[in-house]
């Protein structure tokens, strides 16, 4: 077994990760994105399971198990705040959330918002 | 080249290549099922590279699980059903980004590991992992359950508006809200 091969297909996917947690602008999108990230990491743990000898035999694939449960919280709580700022501006577009409060920011994002409760 | 390099680079072209689906196509509802291929290709990659336990892990969680809580928020944010222009965002500094650290790591470990060969070790059953979890990763595991369940909890907080919040005199009702508010005033 050649273990380039996995660890090639493991940084690909990484990257493809990146990428489009930084081009989506579609919240399930991103978070999409981010579960390929997750799954990259977890080949490689996978993979490096293989190739080195560790003391624990097998402790890379309990860390991709762990992993695995990670990512499973993760996109809970995401989902929950994706569809709560869908309820509250009716879009999932990350690059339209304002990064500040609306009760303290004086744009025009944040007065729409306090209008509309 | 053995089987198995024949599989993992089979499975990796697949997984690779339904990735960039993921991230490029216009459809909501397609990229999830594109998800599905790339999550169920990485399963057979864990097949191959000897991790039977963890690859279905994966498919139960992954394929099963996430996927569907995925789209179940695309259909829950009411995302258009054909092609749909205004997903992305410009392109190039994603691009630069995501194929800089995509082609870096490549290079790392392709400069780390050459084209040798290792053998792989037995495989990692149910039984093994289970013995290594409950006996040198048994705190982990207990502190990851925590974490689930104080997950569970924020999740449900978090989309359950009338939770911690004072309640106003003129119930701002909310659709869906006031269903579960009747005993609690």
């Amino acid at each position: 077994m050649r273990p380039v091969i996995p660890y090639v297909t493991a940084a690909l996917l990484f990257g493809l990760g990146v990428y489009g947690v930084l081009r989506r602008r579609n919240a399930v999108l991103v978070l999409m994105a981010v579960e390929l990230m997750l799954n990259a990491v977890n080949l490689i743990l996978v993979t490096a399971d293989t190739t080195a000898r560790a003391v624990l035999p097998h402790s890379g694939q309990v860390f991709a198990l762990f992993v695995i449960v990670l990512a499973a919280a993760e996109i809970g709580v995401g989902l929950a705040i994706v569809l709560q700022l869908y309820r509250l501006r009716a879009t999932v577009a990350v690059d339209e959330v304002a990064l500040t409060e609306p009760a303290v920011s004086t744009r025009t994002v944040g007065q729409d918002v306090e209008a509309g409760r | 080249m053995t089987g198995a390099d024949v599989l993992l680079l089979a499975l990796g072209a697949v997984a690779v290549g339904s990735g960039v689906l993921v991230v490029t196509t216009k459809h909501l509802v397609r990229a999830g099922l594109y998800l599905v291929v790339c999550l169920g290709a990485l399963a057979g990659d864990y097949l191959v590279l000897g991790a039977e336990l963890v690859a279905w892990v994966q498919v139960l969680i992954y394929v099963g699980a996430v996927v569907v809580l995925l789209l179940f928020a695309v259909m829950l944010t009411r995302a258009p059903i054909g092609a749909s222009d205004d997903l992305d965002r410009p392109g190039w500094p994603a691009a630069l980004i995501g194929g800089g650290a995509g082609l870096g790591l490549t290079v790392l470990l392709v400069d780390a590991y050459r084209w040798g060969t290792v053998e792989l070790p037995g495989a990692g059953s149910a039984e093994r992992l289970g013995e290594q979890i409950f006996q040198s990763w048994v705190l982990p595991f207990e502190v990851l359950s925590v974490l689930l369940l104080s997950a569970l909890v924020g999740a449900v907080v978090l989309s359950r508006p009338d939770i911690g919040r004072p309640r106003p005199a003129d119930s701002t009702a909310r659709s869906g809200v006031d269903v579960t508010t009747g005993g609690r005033r």
